[in-house]
């Protein structure tokens, strides 16, 4: 078997190459990173991927739109929403189609959600990763609430499929905005319980500050996007700068920090919290009415071209690219995922570093292994 | 009959399975059986393994809400020699399907699998269409409970566990032997 930990001792440089994962709890799934250590020190990083690879841009060559939807839940799932999303305002925008101010603010306010309850899983995985394992049980916590209210209106927890072209698949639940409100009003309490826990602690400030800097002109080099990226002073936001659905409405701060640093990538997703709840308070109450989605022909076919929509998504910016040949099968189709361009930054950010600031690194880009091979 | 014909209030029905032990055993034997089969099934140790969406329902069973522990699936452990069962979580695919089946050879025996999800049932919506995906994960590994749903509520995940306690209740030496006979792959 091609899987073997290869130990290679060399008298001069005493370099050891040791294989983590397809199988360790600390990769958030099946990555696999060869990586060369001098003593505890890393020296390089070799990223294999592939061991979730379900080949979802191929399979999407001979379906129709509305059943890509479905692949895309699968693809990133903590972000399963704006993934559909960049699908659905693909297909709308190729065939010109206006979509009532309800459809976009309820779509807004599911990404939001979305991105609250992604990020609450990256604070309860990131701290555990740390040995917090406190942050765990609070975290998932809290998001059993976001998927309560996930599943009154989809019928999904996780993999929800609630958009799909022309609006969405059924209308919210009526007590969608009182549930809604509710858990703001919780937790926003509950929040500053996780900069006690776990932000202000001085073995985590220890183990983040300083740990796997990236500069900003790095962060453009890499193609980084996202909170890793924002973390470093990059303006990347999709949502200020190339705003969809209801976001040119909505104040938010884009949260930027110039050090970008291990500790400053989890600040920017713990800020983000704040800014996504800001948001949901400032759409909840004014949902305009309307219908819940717009007629669409029984088979979607797009006009011949390419077409190209973005998104941003919890782990940064999600591109869609689709070449059409006026077939209700779309003939080419490429996703442009954060995460397996935010995996090329692991060996720069990580080198020179020890092993067990490799954990924290890898923990702070906050990987999703199906979004990397799709 | 098939399971359209099972009658609803037999799927809640404790007693059928019990049933299902091996007739005429050793009293003996039987006793020492039982007392092992209490300790084996009330501390299930899982794999942390999961492979995509399907984890992050296992992980939200392992949280308050649902406390896993309550069962005596008490720890997740990394390593594969110190767990007892393997909960296949999410799609395998081909290039992971040799390193399942090592992660299952290296696990010490008594050893079980559950299928959670629909992608190691039977491929789930990667069934058609797709290159790489295993078509259910018992090409690779032999399968004791299968959990569907894509993915599975954690509730289901817990009934799931519970059934495999349940079927770990009525074994014994004999049928174990007779189990990993039939179970081989060899």
């Amino acid at each position: 078997m091609e899987e073997k930990v290869e130990i290679i001792a060399t008298d001069e440089k005493q370099e050891f190459i040791v294989n983590m994962g397809p199988q360790h709890p600390s990769t958030h799934g099946v990555l696999r990173l060869v990586v060369s250590l001098q003593g505890e020190t890393v020296k390089n990083i070799q990223p294999h991927i592939g061991y979730i690879h379900r080949g979802i841009e191929k399979m999407c060559e001979s379906i129709t739109y509305p059943q890509i939807i479905h692949l895309t839940d699968r693809m990133d799932y903590l972000s399963a929403h704006q993934n559909n999303e960049s699908v659905c305002l693909l297909v709308e925008k190729a065939l010109e189609v206006d979509i009532p101010d309800r459809i976009k603010v309820i779509r807004t306010i599911m990404s939001e959600l979305s991105r609250l309850q992604s990020h609450q899983l990256f604070w309860a995985t990131f701290g555990m990763d740390l040995g917090g394992q406190t942050c765990y049980f609070y975290g998932l916590r809290d998001r059993e609430m976001i998927l309560d209210i996930f599943e009154e209106t989809t019928g999904g927890r996780m993999i929800v499929s609630y958009n799909c072209p022309g609006g969405l698949m059924y209308d919210i639940h009526p007590n969608f905005q009182k549930r809604v409100k509710d858990f703001i009003k919780y937790f926003r309490k509950k929040l500053p319980e996780y900069d006690t826990i776990l932000t202000g602690n001085v073995i985590f400030r220890e183990r983040t500050s300083g740990i796997g800097p990236l500069t900003l002109q790095d962060a453009i080099s890499y193609g980084i996007t996202g909170p890793s990226a924002r973390a470093s002073g990059l303006s990347c936001d999709v949502r200020k700068h190339e705003p969809y659905s209801a976001y040119d409405k909505v104040k938010f701060n884009e949260v930027l920090f110039s050090e970008g640093d291990t500790y400053h990538r989890y600040m920017a997703r713990n800020d983000e919290m704040r800014q996504s709840m800001n948001t949901i308070e400032q759409l909840i109450d004014n949902i305009p009415e309307g219908p819940y989605a717009v007629k669409m022909k029984p088979v979607i076919k797009l006009p011949e071209g390419e077409y190209f929509q973005r998104v941003e998504t919890a782990r940064g910016e999600l591109g869609l690219f689709v070449i059409s040949d006026g077939n209700k099968n779309p003939y080419r189709v490429k996703f442009r995922s954060p995460n397996f361009v935010n995996l090329g930054v692991l060996n720069h950010l990580a080198k020179g570093f020890k092993i067990a600031d490799l954990i924290a690194i890898a923990g702070s880009l906050d990987f999703v292994i199906p979004d990397m091979d799709r | 009959m098939g399971i359209k014909g099972m009658k609803y209030e037999e799927f809640g029905d404790n007693e059928s399975l019990e049933l299902l032990r091996e007739s005429g055993s050793n009293v003996f034997l039987t006793s020492i059986d039982d007392v092992i089969n209490w300790g084996r099934k009330n501390s299930l140790w899982p794999l942390t393994f999961a492979t995509s969406c399907c984890g992050i329902e296992m992980m939200q069973t392992g949280a308050p809400r649902h406390d896993f522990a309550r069962f005596g699936m008490e720890v997740y452990r990394a390593s594969p020699r110190q767990a007892d069962v393997i909960v296949v979580a999410g799609t395998i695919v081909n290039k992971m399907a040799p390193i399942l089946k090592r992660l299952y050879d290296q696990m010490s025996e008594p050893k079980y699998v559950v299928a959670m999800g629909a992608c190691a049932i039977s491929g789930g919506p990667f069934f058609l269409n797709s290159y790489c995906v295993v078509k259910g994960v018992e090409h690779v590994i032999p399968v004791d409970v299968y959990i569907p749903g894509c993915p599975p509520r954690p509730e289901a995940l817990l009934y799931g566990m519970l059934q495999l306690q349940r079927m770990i209740e009525t074994e014994t030496i004999s049928s174990r032997k007779k189990r990993n006979a039939s179970h081989s792959y060899e």
